[in-house]
């Protein structure tokens, strides 16, 4: 069944220490995961884990100290539209409509000419006709984060990089959005590397979820979700599921306070 | 309680009229647009508006007390000034009412102008009236006036030379700041090498040059304009620099990922991420160039508002003097406006937005 869109072997980075710039401190410690195309995977983990970072090299943004990041039978040395990146900010051009900030891979690119029916249907796509001519200052949260998905996606990446996306949006919001980013993926089956802090967002989401552990951040290990889609959020499987996963983070030994604090909030 | 408080605050301002709420930075869109619609459909009390052609009557009155203390000539021109202003006021007071953009601008001129009448009243008390300063050195409006009228051909003249060479200077100025502010902000090695050159040079003020200007170059003109470029030069430096080597680094990582080579990340990313800052040396330089023209003008050029100014101070014809000045200050102040205008155009993304 699978080709492997993109695959990681032993990759490790390290930065300078923030107390002292002469010694290095790792980061991230031998990862080794591949994701299937079209596969839709969540990395959650306390902070200071490395998720970021991890998406920072496979984006081409940082070079890794040692490891190999492979997207088919290429090698990963730059950034490339073919690996679209949204972060939890999202980054708009201010100086730019959102017609034009969707534009902007094309016109990157110097494909807008060929390409320029489609800012209309991306547009469309993420329901924002009405608002081509708008300044990103106009926008709420989650249409600017509409917006920066779109100006991803208009690439078509091969793989698609979320740097926690949702988790400035407030919860109503981010539910919204998150059936939003499923149908997205459902019809472009692109494939996607969320990184999160919500466990209800990862297992809504995802075919699979990484979990972390921090100082350095390596792979505690994977969990398959096999939930049919679309997933209930309160149905029995999903609740047990969610219990065994905070559970396993509990005891994981990478647990910080505060992955435990947002499971209890989430639960309560 | 706060609101009462307002309210008489703007009753001392203004009296028996509300002022315009002040404008929210940054709410452009929705709310002011709203208030200012607001504001033109009420009306302006009588009271309120026969304020300006009061105030231009209580002057030409003061004027026509005085004028025999001043030369015939000088004396009937002011009074045509005086007059002409109270008419154009009281036509303006009629026709408000039905042109609600000239009264919108009215409510927001009018104080404005009465104090400027009021103190035209004072200046001439104080000059024809009781002689309290000593000629020629501070003449009265209406010698001003009569200066400003007499000399008009060469105050024009000069007019024109000053901004051909104040343009002339600042363009290059900006074009060659730009380039180079361009070059140190986004390269390492010409950060390096272009860094001390800009700390040792840039805070020399560019009229500190002059005696070396006039050994070196063929035509005071060009020396002027290069004088001009290379105080605007240092300001536009400097911010285009500081603006495009502090692009947000998110916006340059967002562009790298969408297939964005240098051309784009340069010209359509830290360029236009900078243009806040840009504009901020366009306005330094702009006033460092007002400053280098009129210093320049009245050292070596013999043409220009500046060189007019030092020239009629050479024949002791200080209204003519004043008229140079009233002249640059208009002059000046438009094209200060003009840039600001071109600002809100060209920044018009951007958000709380202080407005001139």
């Amino acid at each position: 069944m699978v080709t492997p869109s993109l695959r990681l072997r032993e990759v490790t980075k390290s930065f300078p220490a923030p107390d002292d710039p002469l010694r290095q401190r790792l980061v991230l410690d031998g990862i080794t995961i591949s994701l299937t195309t079209g596969e839709l995977v969540s990395l959650v983990g306390p902070s200071g884990c490395g998720k970021s970072t991890l998406l920072r090299l496979i984006a081409g943004l940082e070079v890794p100290d040692s490891g190999e990041l492979m997207i088919g039978s290429e090698a990963i040395t730059g950034p490339s539209a073919e690996r679209g990146l949204v972060f939890q900010d999202p980054n708009l051009f201010p100086w730019l409509t959102v017609r034009r900030n969707i534009e902007a891979g094309l016109v990157a690119r110097g494909l807008l000419q060929e390409r320029r029916d489609e800012v209309g249907e991306f547009m469309s796509l993420v329901g924002l006709e009405a608002f081509g001519n708008a300044y990103p200052h106009h926008l709420s949260g989650g249409m600017a984060q509409r917006v920066a998905l779109a100006r991803a996606l208009i690439n078509h990446p091969k793989v698609l990089l979320l740097d926690e996306p949702l988790g400035a949006l407030d919860a109503f919001t981010r539910m919204r959005m998150q059936d939003e980013v499923l149908r997205l993926w459902s019809a472009r089956r692109s494939t996607t590397l969320l990184v999160t802090h919500d466990i209800d967002e990862a297992i809504y989401m995802s075919d699979r979820i990484v979990i972390m552990t921090a100082r350095p951040g390596t792979i505690d290990r994977i969990i398959p979700v096999t939930l049919d889609r679309p997933r209930d959020r309160s149905s029995s499987e999903f609740l047990q599921l969610r219990g065994e996963i905070l559970e396993l983070l509990h005891f994981a030994g990478g647990a910080t306070p505060e992955t435990i604090l947002t499971a209890r909030v989430a639960s309560a | 309680m706060l609101q009462s408080r307002q309210i008489s605050r703007k009753d001392a301002v203004i009296p028996g009229e509300t002022e315009q709420p002040e404008r929210a930075s940054g709410e452009r869109f929705g709310a002011v647009t709203m208030d200012s619609a607001l504001a033109n459909k009420t009306r302006l009390s009588t009271r309120a508006l026969s304020v300006v052609p009061l105030a231009a009557a209580v002057a030409l009155v003061i004027h026509l007390f005085l004028s025999t203390n001043e030369p015939a000539a000088e004396g009937r021109t002011y009074t045509l000034f005086l007059s002409l202003f109270f008419a154009v006021a009281v036509a303006f007071a009629i026709t408000q009412r039905w042109w609600p953009a000239l009264r919108a601008r009215m409510r927001r001129l009018r104080p404005i102008f009465t104090v400027a009448l009021l103190l035209l009243c004072a200046w001439q008390v104080i000059t024809s009236g009781f002689r309290l300063l000593p000629l020629p050195y501070f003449p009265s409006p209406a010698g001003v006036l009569q200066s400003m009228i007499n000399d008009r051909a060469l105050l024009f003249d000069s007019t024109w030379h000053s901004l051909i060479l104040l343009l002339s200077g600042y363009t290059l100025g900006v074009i060659a700041g730009f380039i180079t502010g361009v070059c140190i902000g986004w390269s390492a090695p010409a950060r390096y090498w272009g860094m001390p050159i800009l700390k040792v040079v840039g805070p020399i003020p560019a009229t500190a040059w002059i005696p070396l200007a006039m050994v070196v170059s063929p035509s005071a003109v060009i020396s002027a304009a290069a004088l001009i470029a290379l105080a605007v030069w240092f300001p536009v430096t400097m911010l285009t620099a500081s603006g495009v080597s502090n692009t947000r680094a998110s916006y340059l990582d967002v562009a790298r990922t969408l297939g964005a080579g240098p051309r784009y990340l340069i010209f359509r990313v830290a360029i236009p991420a900078a243009l806040p800052t840009i504009f901020v040396g366009l306005f330094m330089g702009l006033g460092a160039s007002f400053l280098t023209l009129v210093v320049a003008e009245s050292v070596g050029v013999k043409s220009g508002l500046g060189w007019y100014v030092s020239w009629a101070q050479g024949w002791a014809e200080y209204g003519k003097v004043y008229a140079a000045l009233i002249i640059m200050a208009a002059f000046f102040s438009t094209i200060m406006t003009l840039l600001f205008k071109l600002r809100d155009r060209v920044l018009i993304w951007q958000k709380g937005m202080i407005r001139w």
